[in-house]
């Protein structure tokens, strides 16, 4: 299974992060945006998505600083990206 | 007595923290691959970039052969000193509490900070004073410490933050100027300022050696005695 982990910091921690891309929008004119906050994607081919809690608990996240959320990715119909030259 | 200081590929204040090590009592250096902490009587992990830092910082060198070592050792009541990336080791290996998050300016902050003791009388402030300020640099871009709060009250209630950074020295938004905490126990201690370069006079500073020394009487008057 392809699966995807979405990692975030938890609600609560200071995200300096978030707020510096949250103060760059407005300057290039990109005004209503609040609650900004940057995270991590991880995805993964898993044999077991059993498993995919405790990889989350024990690697791929830091639980007391993050939060975690798993989504299974199902095979696009079409590639992301274009061949070169393809018609859009 | 003899310190152990762990290489990860990636640690880059391992020969500095021997050097240091080695003003007070014997040091060698410890592969991070090998099952053998070869008899020392305190280990320190150094600061650098463990395994890149891929993931967190620390998330990967945790798993390294010489960490189950390292945490056995730990278990016995062994000192063991975590400095900088070495702090960010043992906060992910689960031996210290809390996490160290990016620095609030996002910025990589180099400087000289003033330190303040928390508490003394332990295996690694025993030779300073509380209150007592000591000059020490501070060098990285992952620093700020981080617990929820009930934590943080735990910590201080129990006298496991052994030292602060002093007012107006916070260089990177740690929560109540935290700048080391150890563990319930008190044999482990991790720091983000680094002691082991500021060792010699030249340097600016000679107060890393106090937390050096304080190790070594403990062991002396503990361990071999």
């Amino acid at each position: 299974m392809r699966a995807r982990v979405l990692v975030r910091p938890k609600a609560g921690i200071l995200d300096p992060q978030g707020q510096a891309v949250e103060r760059a929008l407005p300057a290039l004119g990109f005004d209503g945006v609040r609650n900004v906050h940057v995270g991590r994607m991880i995805e993964l081919d898993v044999d077991d998505p059993e498993r995919l809690p405790e990889m989350c608990e024990r690697l791929l996240t830091n639980p007391l600083i993050e939060d975690w959320e798993i989504e299974d990715v199902v095979p696009p119909a079409h590639p992301h990206h274009p061949v070169e030259g393809a018609s859009r | 007595m003899k310190f152990g200081v762990i290489r990860f590929p990636g640690s880059c204040d391992d020969i500095d923290g021997l050097q240091a090590a080695a003003r007070v009592a014997d040091a060698v250096l410890l592969w991070h691959a090998d099952h053998d902490l070869q008899g020392v009587d305190a280990v320190i992990v150094p600061g650098g970039f463990s395994y890149g830092d891929y993931l967190r910082a620390g998330a990967i060198a945790r798993f390294a052969p010489v960490m189950a070592e390292v945490e056995e050792f730990a278990h016995e009541g062994g000192l063991v000193l975590g400095i900088c990336n070495g702090f960010q080791v043992l906060c992910e290996a689960g031996l210290l509490p809390g996490a160290l998050l990016p620095n609030v300016s996002l910025k990589f902050v180099f400087r000289q900070v003033e330190l303040e003791v928390a508490r003394s009388g332990g295996p690694f402030t025993g030779s300073c004073d509380v209150g007592e300020r000591l000059s020490i640099p501070v060098k990285h871009t992952t620093g700020r410490y981080y617990a929820p709060d009930d934590q943080l009250d735990r910590l201080e209630a129990c006298g496991q933050v052994l030292l602060r950074y002093a007012p107006g020295h916070n260089p990177n938004g740690s929560l109540r100027d935290i700048a080391g905490v150890c563990n319930e126990r008190g044999n482990v201690f991790g720091l983000m300022p680094h002691p082991e370069h500021a060792v010699d006079p030249l340097g600016g500073s000679t107060d890393g050696l106090r937390i050096f020394e304080s190790m070594r009487a403990h062991v002396e008057q503990h361990v071999l005695a």
